[in-house]
């Protein structure tokens, strides 16, 4: 059991509660950095694309983590904010803006019309909220074929590569450098997160989600909070829609479609919702399950000669997953690791019931 | 000059008329009560200080300021906090960060400069903090700083709630039912407690209350209010005395004619039944 003896209102200030925390994110970011060197070493970057789209995936969710785990507002429409952003970036690219400047640029171009687009639906409440969202993301698709002249519409569109002072980086050329590209944009992204939570916009967020008349009464003004956070939120989105083109080099109007809206939301839920690590473990989930199946496919075909086709499998673990979690976990993979790490830490004096709230339900989810 | 002015307020639900042409002023440095059967419209007129209803007409001024032009997130703003009849905090968070919330009207830092961390950002951060860990101190909050509301009990929650108002340094303190649900020593210490904010922190109070003994015990003036109207202002003895308060909550029946206001409300309903019956 560690006791932390907070000598400064900076210890609770600080991005680290203390040392050993320090430590082992320092290890981890270490891991996180020598991993290409591993594939390097093997050859095979197969797996390494994968990780790549994890991280693209944990960009974009801690993007609707910040609107529905902090702020407290379901969004099904996340994908379209992506899509604004990967085909912003691609038409900045074509029209020879430099990638340093046109992907910050697509961040903010994201944000801000994601905040024109709250501005209407903000007076929305819970499940409302929540439709007009996910009518939004269904309209996309339409939206990238009418304006084919500048999305390729059916067809699609080639995403330029990124170049960085002349460096070119391409997902199948240089799998490496893009790694480190993602990389440093998940580190950028998180660093906003977390100055954001523990200053007076991070609180002021929390408010409107659990008591919207109280934070009025301290002085919270609702529509630019909710509006700030779906800035932030949609500029994360826009960032990862970015560089998801890049992933995918390719992009149509269905890359960005209501699945994807949804598969973010479920993301949140698995990993926690809330916490920023539920964003990054929520991606790990969504983004490795499907290589699980395919290895565990492949592994049965060559093993035991079984081979499952079954289709839609994917889809079917996937609702299987959210159910059990929404039944047995509320807190998703994030709030099962914070209860073992409790049960560690006070063993042997960890109670059933420690986590045991009184039912409560976020205002979101209250149907006015 | 009073620091808080209301003049001829009426306020209408549908058909009924919640609170029906109601004056009154709460002057700089007391304690004032609002006390009144249920569905007085105590309440509503909390409510409308706090703007989150438009009085039908009528006007009401804090400090030289109109509060009909402003929107309930600028009320704060003028040094007007209040808690809530049904505790309104911030579930999902620690009792710090509920007390830090409080510190929102006197946030200097806009958006960019949080989200950058700028050195001001964390003077200021440090800053609140310190007011947060005054109120803390004063209402011995200590031991549960950094736990969930979600997990505290009643009790504190409602010490958690004055908190995170005195968390805000307001001139005027506005308290829905203080003492509800609490138990005797609770209600005690929040009879303390009143007395310090108003005479070391020289903070003015205007609460809705039940418990006639802490209403009594700390208040200067009281206003009865029943069935939106005014029944009678005054010292908390003299109101209590008033017959028309005496027959706004035992009936006209008269058989408490004379006897004093009641203290529980099952008294109350025990007394008003007998009433019905006679």
């Amino acid at each position: 059991m560690r006791f932390v003896f907070k000598t400064s209102y900076d210890a609770d200030i600080r991005w680290f509660k203390h040392g050993a925390q320090m430590f082992w994110y320092a290890i981890l970011l270490a891991i996180m950095l020598a991993v290409p060197l591993y594939f390097m070493a093997t050859g095979d970057p197969y797996l390494l694309g994968e990780f790549t789209s994890v991280l693209i995936f944990a960009i974009a969710g801690m993007g609707l983590m910040l609107l529905t785990g902090q702020t407290g507002l379901v969004s099904l429409g996340h994908a379209t904010f992506m899509a604004m952003g990967c085909y912003a970036n691609v038409l900045l690219l074509n029209a020879g803006v430099p990638w340093l400047i046109s992907f910050p640029l697509v961040g903010l171009l994201a944000g801000v019309f994601g905040t024109i687009i709250a501005f209407p639906v903000l007076r929305l409440h819970g499940v409302y909220l929540a439709l007009a969202t996910l009518a939004m993301s269904i309209l996309t698709g339409d939206f990238i074929i009418l304006g084919e002249a500048w999305t390729g519409g059916v067809s699609g569109i080639a995403v330029p590569d990124i170049s960085i002072f002349g460096y070119g980086v391409n997902k199948y050329a240089n799998p490496y450098a893009y790694y480190y590209v993602v990389l440093a944009v998940v580190l950028i992204v998180l660093a906003f997160y977390r100055n954001l939570l523990r200053s007076p916009t991070g609180r002021s967020f929390a408010a409107v989600r659990d008591s919207e008349i109280s934070a009025q009464a301290m002085g919270i003004n609702l529509t630019r909070t909710k509006a700030t956070s779906f800035f932030f939120s949609c500029a994360a989105a826009g960032l990862a829609g970015a560089l998801f083109g890049h992933n995918a080099t390719y992009v149509t109007h269905e890359t960005f479609d209501v699945v994807m809206s949804i598969t973010l939301l479920l993301m949140i839920v698995i990993g926690g919702l809330g916490f920023i690590h539920g964003a990054f473990l929520g991606a790990i989930v969504v983004g490795l399950i499907p290589v699980l199946i395919a290895n565990g496919r492949s592994f049965l075909a060559t093993t035991f000669d079984v081979n499952i086709n079954i289709p839609g499998l994917e889809s079917a673990m996937f609702a299987s997953i959210l159910i059990g979690f929404i039944l047995f976990e509320p807190m998703g993979l994030y709030g099962r690791w914070l209860k073992i790490r409790t049960y560690f830490e006070l063993f042997p004096f960890y109670r059933k019931d420690m986590f045991r709230r009184q039912k409560s339900y976020l205002k979101t989810e209250r149907v006015k | 000059m009073s620091l808080l002015q209301i003049r001829n307020v009426t306020q209408r639900f549908g058909g009924v008329v919640a609170v029906n042409d109601v004056s009154m002023h709460v002057d700089e440095g007391e304690v004032f009560a609002l006390v009144g059967p249920n569905g007085a419209g105590k309440s509503t007129i909390f409510n409308l200080l706090s703007r989150f209803y438009t009085p039908a007409g009528g006007s009401i001024t804090f400090d030289g300021h109109d509060l009909m032009k402003l929107s309930p997130d600028q009320v704060p703003s003028l040094g007007v906090a209040r808690t809530f009849q049904n505790i309104e905090l911030f579930e999902q968070a620690t009792v710090l960060q509920n007390l830090l919330v409080g510190r929102h009207r006197h946030r200097k830092t806009s958006v960019l400069a949080e989200a950058f961390f700028t050195r001001k950002v964390w003077e200021e951060e440090r800053h609140h903090r310190h007011a947060a860990e005054q109120v803390i101190d004063f209402l011995n909050l200590q031991a549960y700083r950094d736990k969930l509301i979600a997990g505290l009990p009643y009790g504190v929650r409602k010490v958690v709630e004055l908190g995170r108002a005195l968390a805000t340094e307001p001139k005027l303190l506005l308290l829905d039912e203080p003492a509800s649900g609490l138990s005797v020593e609770e209600t005690q210490d929040m009879a303390f407690w009143i007395e310090d904010i108003q005479k070391q922190m020289g903070i003015t109070v205007l609460m809705v209350e039940h418990d006639m003994g802490l209403v009594s015990a700390v208040s200067d003036r009281v206003l009865a209010l029943a069935d939106g109207k005014e029944l009678a202002t005054g010292k908390p003895s003299e109101v209590q005395s008033h017959p028309a308060v005496i027959e706004a909550y035992l009936g006209t029946s008269g058989i408490a004619k004379g006897g004093t206001a009641p203290v529980r409300s099952t008294a109350e309903d025990a007394a008003q039944k007998t009433g019905d019956v006679a």
